[in-house]
């Protein structure tokens, strides 16, 4: 009996479209079908599952279904599995860019509203209802802008880097690498440690071997950063608030903030992985049949100063445990 | 090492023929970095943070940062000699042992500010852990006769998962800082401790091939595996132990990562790892294809290997273009290490040789 009245709502809904509201019952779940990397992926995509688990529950309402995947294939074929099931909403965050039009365009005529987070998707606007990502550029002119702010007599920067492509890499080293060529600061080493701590602790070992001068440490994530203060201990050189190096990382991880918080760290970026207020926020208006101001929405992000981060940043903005 | 098989006969042979090309390409390093800067050979005696003495210089870097590859180089050759394959799984298992290390060490909260056990029992379990993995592929190598590398496949893909969920996810972080001494310095000792880690591994396998016949079997079983059952080995054992030695070489390198920061990141500790540890083993001029192997060389490979890395990081290579770089030379290094490169180069020697020496005589 009530599987029935399940189906009829659900075709209600599909056959209302946007109307949805005035058909459906008020009472019923809201179905989501939420397609995710791999929850082992980083730190910061585990804080994002989290939160997407946290929010999308029977308690608040929500009829929601899970599954993670770091490959595109895979990814499309989860997409089609809860297109026949006749999800609400389709909460994506794509594995790759390329690849998703056809799904998209099913998912379009079976009713299906799309909502990208986190990871941009080649295909035409028109085949979802939103996007909410991070800015990449904007994460690393925040940073600049601060690193700047601390008006050093000269910036002798070690630079590394990110995987080379990836898109935190080219927005957090372009802000830095425009900024120093526009005012005229030091890159004395720009490499990639490919995000890991182990590679960016040789690479700064390598630059504290050649006795080169340097005073600022840009690191694109907090376990480069790590590294790089390993490197840095064990030359004995001093780092943090009013120390010989400054430290920067990004991704606010809970430890990379006590860190800042202990004064051995001097700034980190935000990459903000709580989307599900936004989600929810987008599918509130929706249910309510309003139309959205705008189709990308990006996130707020913060960077923390050590001298100013407090003990309830760290507990509110921190990743991990 | 190759020393042990430096009797007079032997070693001019040996050396001219497999010791060869690493030493030459660690010399051409070595010489190219004279040219270009000689303050790479600087060593100087400096203090650490804690007020304790360390030696520092590249060269220091290079024998620190490259031990733990040149212990797993000790397992490749065995597991490449013995099964006339390779193991890909390394990475991950070293993701897996070192996770065991730091859950034994943390217990159950992660942050924990004492250890909740000594830091041997943390190391043996891991070396127990980590062999088991290591006798799951060599059970599939030597007893399904499964492919090495597509056996090995199983943990390439699973093992940085399955050393993340020892933890639920959440990266572990030993804040007691006696651990942090075995991947660093132990106060009042300015040489890096991997370093001695990799003596002693290098003096055990030394030993063993020296004392025991298990370098000869191995040798045996994969040069003719029938050959070797009818002389009475019993291959699948034998190829079974060296994935289970590889195994306690995987805990040995684990162990020495986790320390080195006191803390892991499942998806990038030991990343590309294998296949620098099947480039050692290549480097030594030891066919991949089994059989005779020279310990060695593939351990001088892995230190050529970080001496290149070391190279590249200290002229600042462009970043988009260091993998184009690295590759340049492993082509150059693996192309003079081939077996036929290496027989037309001898003969190549051998008629000049002759001439010079009749024109002396």
């Amino acid at each position: 009996m009530k599987s029935r009245r399940v189906i009829t709502a659900i075709l209600a809904a599909v056959l209302c479209g946007t109307a949805m509201t005035a058909c459906g019952g008020g009472s019923k779940n809201i179905k989501v079908g939420i397609i995710n990397n791999d929850p082992n992926e980083s730190g910061y995509r585990t804080a994002n599952v989290n939160d997407l688990k946290n929010t999308f529950t029977a308690e608040k309402g929500y009829d929601a279904q899970f599954s993670y995947s770091m490959k595109n294939d895979e990814q499309i074929q989860y997409a089609q599995k809860y297109i026949q099931d006749e999800v609400d909403y389709l909460l994506l965050s794509a594995a790759e860019t390329a690849g998703w039009d056809t799904v998209l365009q099913d998912a379009k005529k079976a009713g299906v509203k799309v909502i990208l987070f986190d990871r941009k998707v080649d295909a035409d606007s028109s085949l979802y209802e939103a996007s909410i990502i991070s800015d990449m550029e904007k994460e690393g002119q925040t940073a600049v802008d601060w690193l700047k702010g601390q008006s050093l007599s000269e910036y002798n920067i070690i630079h590394l880097q990110g995987v080379m492509g990836s898109a935190a890499q080219q927005g957090r080293s372009g802000a830095l690498v425009n900024t120093a060529k526009e005012l005229g600061w030091n890159i004395i080493a720009e490499q990639t440690a490919e995000w890991s701590a182990e590679k960016a602790q040789q690479i700064v070992q390598s630059v504290i071997d050649s006795g080169k001068k340097f005073n600022v440490i840009y690191a694109e994530n907090d376990d480069m950063a790590k590294g790089a203060v390993a490197a840095l201990d064990k030359a004995n050189i001093s780092h943090g608030v009013g120390k010989d190096v400054i430290i920067m990382g990004f991704d606010c991880n809970k430890w990379a903030l006590k860190e800042l918080k202990a004064g051995n760290w001097n700034y980190d970026g935000q990459c903000n992985p709580f989307q599900s207020s936004y989600i929810v926020d987008i599918i509130n208006k929706l249910q309510k049949g309003e139309s959205l101001s705008e189709k990308v929405i990006i996130m707020d992000e913060k960077g923390f100063d050590a001298t100013t981060i407090t003990d309830a940043d760290v507990e509110q903005y921190g990743i991990g445990n | 090492m190759s020393r042990l098989n430096n009797k007079k006969g032997l070693l001019a042979g040996l050396l001219r023929h497999q010791m060869l090309i690493p030493i030459a390409a660690l010399l051409l390093l070595a010489l190219f970095n004279l040219i270009a800067d000689p303050s790479f050979f600087k060593i100087s005696l400096g203090t650490n943070s804690n007020g304790d003495p360390v030696l520092t210089g590249y060269l220091i870097t290079i024998i620190d940062c490259g031990s733990e590859l040149a212990i797993l180089a000790i397992g490749m050759t065995l597991v490449t000699a013995a099964s006339g394959g390779q193991d890909i799984s390394v990475g991950a298992a070293i993701a897996i042992s070192g996770s065991v290390v730091l859950r034994v060490l943390c217990g159950s909260d992660s942050h924990a500010q004492t250890l909740q056990a000594p830091i041997i029992v943390a190391f043996l379990v891991s070396c127990a852990v980590a062999m088991i993995f290591g006798a799951f592929n060599g059970t599939l190598v030597a007893f399904f006769r499964i492919q090495p590398m597509v056996a090995t496949l199983i943990l390439f893909t699973a093992g940085r998962y399955i050393a993340a969920s020892f933890h639920n996810n959440e990266l572990p972080i030993v804040n007691d800082p006696s651990f942090g001494y075995y991947g660093n310095y132990f106060p009042g000792i300015p040489v890096p401790t991997p370093c001695f880690i990799a003596v002693i591994c290098f003096a055990v396998i030394t030993l063993v091939l020296k004392r025991t016949n298990l370098g000869l079997y191995i040798q045996s079983v994969g040069i003719n595996e029938k050959t070797a059952r009818l002389n009475g080995l019993h291959p699948e054992w034998i190829k079974f132990m060296t994935y289970v030695i590889l195994g306690l070489c995987v805990a040995v390198a684990g162990f020495i990562k986790v320390s080195r920061l006191s803390t892991i990141n499942y998806s990038v500790i030991a990343k590309d790892i294998e296949m620098d540890a099947i480039l050692a083993v290549a480097l030594g001029g030891n066919a991949l294809s089994g059989g005779k192997f020279n310990m060695g060389a593939s351990i001088l490979g892995a230190y050529v290997i970080q001496f290149l890395s070391t190279t590249l990081y200290k002229f600042n290579v462009q970043s988009d273009a260091l993998p184009a770089y690295k590759a340049v030379v492993v082509i150059l290094l693996v192309v003079m290490s081939a077996p036929a490169v290496r027989e037309k180069l001898s003969a190549l020697f051998a008629k000049l040789r002759k001439p010079s020496h009749a024109a002396q005589t």
